[in-house]
């Protein structure tokens, strides 16, 4: 099977660079080397995915490839913990395990 | 390519102290243990995990290299088994790689692609590890990197870059710094820190004596 | 294992549509074999659910600095574990 035929149907994006695709990217911004406490939330992100993986729900690497499929402007106004919350909902909602609106419904509720 | 980047920690949007996101990963997380998908527990102690992970281990293990040669050359032959070998988590990657800076090499570690660490050793990976602008200079203006981080290399030693793009963990041992030779190994730990075994640090020198 | 420490590789400069983890800035770029590590899962077929068999050998490739960026010092190294598949003879 060809990784075109894994992609079709996929979330992803075939760029010529990838928007995690860094090493050499132009930049102006500096370094922020402030200390940041992670949130409660974003430990509870941290947690969710790795239990996901540990149950065989995802993997690292559909995990990555979910993050991968950001628009550009998204992946860099992201925080680092919203790109995990993004590439989980992507994925789980592609294996059929959350529906979509799913959490939408649930924070109106 | 993007004009801004916007790679900061957010401060709160709406909603109190939080981002929307918060709500959502909560929302996320009671509706996979509504269908199964995963228990309260096992988030529970996976938090209980992370929250215990700090730079200690890694500097125990660096410690221990410097006082004992014989297991300096295990940590570099095969870092996850000498972690294993001190009672330490070396954590789930099959692989970590305990890398040596000497008067003439100096090692920095990064992961361009996203934000691979050795945090069972080292603790939760810095907010500016995982950050673009760092993922981006480490690799092509390293030297102004460290030169930032205040670390200053001569033009005689060689810098070695190392990106995390697989399975592999890289862990930095710095050089033992002067004066520490009649020091134990929690004194020595006390002085290796997190941001010497990334490798944009040198570790402390020993306070001086009288 | 194809190479062996001290090769010259050259990594592949082709297109690649999907999950990969070979950085666009070391495409096409000739380096040296610095490790042998052992050999892994595929990430590019993992990511789309697939059990990412057989493994793939991986190498940590050592990269001059001013072969990448024309300003950096000569003395200084670039290295990354690069898939054997994405690594060419350049000897």
């Amino acid at each position: 099977m060809s990784i075109s035929e894994y992609v079709n149907g996929r979330y992803d994006r075939a760029m010529e660079r990838g928007v995690h695709d860094r090493g050499g990217w132009p930049t102006d911004t500096p370094i922020d080397r402030r200390e940041h406490e992670l949130a409660d939330w974003e430990l509870r992100m941290d947690a969710i995915e790795n239990v996901l993986e540990q149950h065989g729900v995802m993997n690292t690497d559909e995990m990555r490839r979910g993050i991968e499929s950001m628009p550009l402007a998204a992946y860099e106004a992201a925080s680092y913990y919203e790109r995990w919350l993004f590439t989980t909902e992507t994925i789980l909602k592609e294996k059929g395990i959350l529906a979509p609106g799913e959490i939408d419904a649930r924070l109106e509720a | 390519m993007s004009e801004h980047e916007h790679d900061h920690p957010h401060e709160p949007i709406t909603n109190g102290d939080e981002p929307p996101a918060a709500a959502r990963a909560r929302a996320v997380e009671q509706l996979l243990i509504e269908k199964g998908v995963i228990r309260c527990e096992d988030v529970r102690e996976r938090i209980d995990w992370l929250v215990s992970r700090s730079p200690g281990d890694g500097a125990r293990l660096v410690a221990r290299a410097w006082v004992d040669p014989d297991f300096k050359q295990r940590l570099l032959a095969d870092a996850r088994s000498a972690a294993l070998e001190l009672g330490l988590d070396p954590g789930p990657s099959p692989v970590v790689v305990a890398v040596e800076n000497t008067d003439d090499v100096h090692h920095m570690v990064v992961c361009t692609l996203c934000s691979c660490y050795p945090r069972a050793l080292l603790g939760p990976p810095p907010a500016w590890y995982k950050s673009l602008p760092y993922r981006s200079r480490a690799v092509s203006d390293p030297r102004a990197v460290l030169d930032e981080f205040g670390v200053e290399l001569g033009d005689d030693v060689e810098l070695r870059v190392l990106d995390s793009t697989a399975d592999i963990r890289y862990l930095v041992m710095p050089r033992r710094p002067a004066g520490t030779e009649g020091m134990n190994e929690d004194e020595l730990a006390a002085l290796i820190t997190r941001d010497a075994m990334i490798g944009v640090a040198q570790p402390a020198a020993p306070a001086p004596i009288g | 294992m194809t190479f062996a420490p001290g090769d010259m590789v050259r990594v592949a400069d082709r297109p690649h549509t999907g999950h990969h983890r070979t950085p666009g800035y070391l495409k096409g770029k000739t380096g040296r074999i610095a490790r042998v590590h052992a050999a892994f899962a595929n990430p590019e077929t993992r990511a789309y659910g697939a059990d990412g068999l057989p493994r793939l050998p991986l190498y940590l490739v050592e990269f001059t600095g001013g072969d990448l960026w024309p300003s950096a010092p000569g003395r200084d190294r670039v290295c990354a574990d690069l898939f054997e598949h994405w690594l060419e003879d350049a000897e």
